[in-house]
């Protein structure tokens, strides 16, 4: 019930987004688009996906889009002549989509495949195997390392792709020595609230990149949460300082260590005399092997995040002047 | 005395709620931003105030309290920075307060 009252307002939120004509508005609508997502997954028990909507939906990627902003203009283009074969590509689509759901199966039907395919056997053997309380976390870094390394690469092409295009990592000490680039540092509130909270903010994405075995958490969330504290400090003492702190050459770095800590952890499975990505060999106790496979490419993840999300941050922010 | 703490606990939930819509009402209806966000900083101060302490007597004292007490604090430290920050910037981008004191008029003249 609560469920579609939050639906029905992620719905009229999407059609303010698309009524708007003024994107800094359109901006600030979709990170409450994403917040209402997160609270509806989050009350559909899938408190892990909740998070990283949070922190990557509603937070990270609404900086990102606002530097974007601060590139171009507040106000859309006047919109072009084609909208009546717009419309019919969306009616069309929407229709396809609507016929599919027949053939979903009704929500929380034991008959479900998701129900009945390898589903149970995660939630049956995790204990066994992996022995962590999240499963998510051991489907996730375990069972499906495979489709994680997948997305890691993903993100890491990703960052690649944006660096290309936007030529971030050229001037990595011009920032630095330029004039009027000082961010808050005049502003005495923000600056002093700000410091006070940024050790709090790093301490919190450590927990949730820790902590990703026994609750809520991992190296996806706790990549966007350090980057949120990282970008604050950017913020209030100036985008020099920043780089002062985490230079260029180390996100280019942090960006690559994430797929090849992944990658070498696959690799000294095969070398200790198991499977690519097969975590049991490496130590004697193969629970324990899985405890540490599992905390290193979760490291790996968080490391790729970081790094890829600040250096697009840094990359709009040099564009920017 | 369960009852006596589920009896504030609603109390509280309920007077929260209160403040959230008359904060939200205030920031339709009010005719300047700096109005309107004296209206819904209601929502940030009362409100959360008042719901947070109604959950933390619904949860007792557990870990949950714990943590409802870090997101109150959160709240009080960046809620209003976030209005000072807000406030300072549209005063810079020449966003005039509707009403006038009596200094301005003074200017004006």
């Amino acid at each position: 019930m609560f469920g579609i009252f939050l639906l029905t307002l992620v719905l009229i939120t999407g059609v303010a987004i698309v009524r708007t004509d003024n994107l800094f508005v359109a901006v600030m609508l979709m990170g409450i688009a994403s917040l209402l997502i997160a609270v509806n997954f989050f009350i559909l028990d899938a408190a892990d996906v909740a998070l990283t909507e949070a922190a990557v939906g509603a937070g990270i990627s609404t900086v990102l889009f606002l530097s974007a902003l601060a590139l171009t203009s507040e106000r859309e283009r006047s919109k072009s002549a084609r909208r009546v074969l717009s419309f019919t590509v969306v009616v069309v689509a929407a229709l396809v989509l609507i016929y599919a759901t027949f053939d979903k199966p009704r929500f929380g039907d034991p008959q479900a495949p998701v129900q009945t395919h390898v589903a149970p056997w995660y939630l049956e053997n995790t204990p066994t195997y992996i022995d962590i309380p999240n499963v998510v976390t051991a489907v996730l870094a375990s069972f499906r390392g495979y489709d994680t390394l997948g997305e890691v690469f993903v993100v890491f092409t990703a960052g690649i792709g944006v660096l290309f295009l936007l030529g971030g990592g050229t001037t990595p000490g011009r920032l630095a020595q330029e004039k009027g680039n000082e961010g808050l540092r005049h502003y005495l509130i923000p600056r002093v609230v700000g410091r006070f909270l940024i050790p709090f903010i790093l301490l919190f994405g450590l927990y949730v990149q820790f902590h990703g075995e026994y609750g809520p958490g991992g190296g996806f969330q706790a990549g966007a949460i350090v980057t949120a504290a990282i970008v604050l400090f950017a913020l209030i003492e100036g985008e020099g300082r920043a780089l002062a702190v985490l230079p260029q050459r180390w996100l280019l770095g942090l960006m690559a260590a994430g797929p090849l800590i992944y990658g070498a952890v696959g690799i000294a499975g095969i070398v200790m005399g198991g499977n690519f990505l097969d975590y049991s060999p490496l130590s004697s106790d193969p629970v324990t092997g899985q405890h540490l496979g599992i905390l290193l490419i979760e490291i790996g993840v968080g490391v790729t995040v970081t790094g890829v999300l600040l250096s697009i941050f840094h990359a709009f922010a040099a564009r920017g002047r | 005395m369960a009852m006596l703490l589920d009896v504030l606990s609603w109390v509280l939930l309920t007077l929260g709620g209160i403040s959230v819509l008359i904060g939200g009402i205030g920031a339709l209806r009010m005719p300047d931003l700096y109005t309107r966000m004296h209206a819904a900083s209601v929502t940030d101060s009362m409100g959360a105030m008042l719901v947070l302490g109604g959950i933390m007597l619904q949860a007792g004292w557990s870990l949950a309290t714990i943590k409802l007490i870090a997101i109150l604090l959160f709240l009080l430290l960046t809620s209003p920075t976030s209005s000072n920050a807000l406030a300072s910037a549209a005063l810079l981008a020449g966003t005039r307060p509707l009403a006038e004191t009596k200094q301005d008029r003074g200017q004006a003249q």
